[in-house]
């Protein structure tokens, strides 16, 4: 088993500030494991949701935030909704998977290519667009062949529409994603 | 009454079906849906994932639009990743400080947002049973139903609102009311399909709702009832990729409520979208057709009986 040495790893400051966002007192977890119980994504997680909890209360940044978990989590919510302390897991898990991307740990590539892909669609036409937010995805993570069993049930039956619907205030949704890059770019941290 | 109305990317796309058959639903019974003009997406999965202002914003900007419909019946929207964003919005905005940091991302700074509510809440709340039981012609009759929810409809409680977080029976009762005799009482109706990964992690997806699509089968579904569209994707655009990865060679069309509640009201096949399924009604369709064929058969004899009786 791997060992921490928790002397030098610890940054007490990092469990304030995740309490701090995500609005939770951590300090009332008593480890009973009932987030990880009822977590689906459990399954393909490097830590499980009590042990992420866990890692916030002994201030383990690093190894917190380059948690792919905080990737895979589906905000399903049904942590929150179990846990004895009223601990909304679900917002921690989200709070965490902010503060990794703005310090640029990006563990699970694909599925964060997918998020980006499609608010580029959303940043340009003001929607969503299916068949741009696949065609963005493939290029920006080099899947090219995933999913083509399901191309031909959905294109025939009209599921993935060819064009965009462009949005008459598109210019303003776009503005909302330039003031929040701007701003990003202004307090230091990735957009 | 009238209400604002606010359809959801998907419903252009993977989810034409279910705003084709919410519309003709709400048509039957007299509602008028005015879509918000202009409406733009409201960030979804992916922009609550990247930034928490960010997905406000998004949800801002049609929240003040729609306020300024004033609409009686508020906001509906038939998406349940849409209404858990803006609910989620709307709740975040209580907050001065988080309202000003949203605002600055926003051309004009957001209005009066008005109160956000599911179709399928909206159903419930301002018809309920009986009216819609009195709209129904054809009951749904002969087939065992497996209602659906997923996550996002029932979660988080304090934020959606939407009956037992852990037991949701919003779809039982519409059922009912559509003269459905059996509704299983799932045990997984709210579990999560895999949600949006179903692009960037299949493995995790399929594993998820093959999960839910061969309990179905074990509780002998004829079809599974869902009101999400990523439910409604992942369980049957997806349903190979999802019986492969549990070994289920059955298939089990998913349809949405509103196509049920249709077939219910007697509406034109074409407003209910069956056709856009990958995984056939037609079963279904002929099952229930023949049930009611002979309930008549029944009610005729037992009238013919009662003729002759002296
Ligand atoms: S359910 Fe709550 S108390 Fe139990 S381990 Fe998870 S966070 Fe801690
Ligand atoms: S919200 Fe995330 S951590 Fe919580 S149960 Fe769902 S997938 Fe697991």
């Amino acid at each position: 088993m791997e060992s921490i040495p928790l002397h030098n790893a610890c940054d007490p400051a990092f469990a304030r500030q995740v309490e701090q966002e995500s609005g939770q007192s951590l300090a009332a977890c008593y480890q009973c494991g009932n987030c990880t119980a009822g977590c689906p994504a459990g399954f393909v997680y490097d830590m499980q949701a009590n042990q992420i909890i866990r890692g916030v209360q002994l201030g383990l940044k690093e190894r917190v935030l380059s948690s792919q978990s905080l990737w895979y989590c589906l905000s399903c919510s049904t942590c929150s909704q179990r846990c004895p302390n009223n601990i909304a897991v679900a917002e921690v898990m989200e709070s965490l998977r902010h503060m990794a991307r703005r310090e640029g740990h990006i563990s699970a590539a694909p599925i964060n290519a997918f998020w980006l892909s499609f608010l580029a669609t959303v940043r340009r036409f003001g929607r969503s667009y299916e068949l741009g937010v696949m065609a963005l995805y493939k290029l920006r993570s080099g899947r090219l062949f995933g999913d083509l069993d399901i191309a031909y049930p959905a294109l025939s039956r009209g599921k993935l529409g060819f064009l965009p619907h462009v949005v008459e205030g598109h210019g303003e949704v776009g503005r909302i994603f330039e003031r929040y890059k701007a701003r990003c770019d202004k307090e230091g941290v990735k957009p | 009454m009238n209400y604002a109305y606010y359809p959801g990317c998907s419903g252009l796309g993977s989810s034409e079906e279910y705003e084709r058959s919410t519309r003709a639903v709400c048509d039957a019974l007299g509602v008028t849906l005015a879509p918000v003009p202009d409406w733009s997406c409201c960030g979804s999965t992916p922009a609550h994932a990247v930034n928490t202002e960010l997905s406000a914003a998004l949800c801002a900007r049609n929240l003040s639009i729609a306020g300024r419909m004033d609409c009686e019946g508020g906001l509906l929207t038939p998406c349940p990743s849409c209404l858990s964003n803006l609910k989620l919005a709307t709740h975040r905005m209580e907050d001065a400080a988080f309202r000003q940091r949203v605002d600055e991302l926003l051309d004009a700074p957001s209005g009066v947002f008005p109160r956000t509510r599911s179709v399928l809440q909206m159903l419930l709340e301002d018809f309920g049973m009986e009216s819609i039981a009195r709209r129904m012609n054809r009951p749904l009759l002969g087939v065992r139903l497996v209602p659906y929810y997923g996550c996002l409809m029932s979660r988080p409680a304090e934020v959606m609102q939407f009956g037992h977080p852990e037991n949701p029976t919003a779809m039982e009762t519409l059922l009912r009311a559509c003269g459905t005799e059996d509704v299983a009482d799932f045990p997984a109706k709210i579990e999560c399909c895999g949600a949006s990964h179903g692009i960037p992690s299949q493995r995790m997806t399929s594993r998820l709702s093959g999960g839910i699509l061969s309990l179905a089968a074990d509780y002998g579904a004829d079809a599974i009832v869902v009101a999400c569209p990523l439910c409604q994707m992942n369980l049957d655009l997806r349903q190979k990729q999802a019986a492969r990865a549990v070994g289920l060679e059955r298939r089990i069309p998913v349809l949405y409520v509103t196509q049920l509640m249709g077939l219910a009201f007697g509406l034109d096949m074409p407003r209910l979208g069956l056709e856009k399924l990958c995984v056939s009604a037609r079963p279904l369709l002929d099952k229930m057709q023949k049930a009611r064929a002979e309930a008549a058969q029944k009610t005729r004899e037992t009238a013919g009986k009662a003729e002759v009786r002296p």
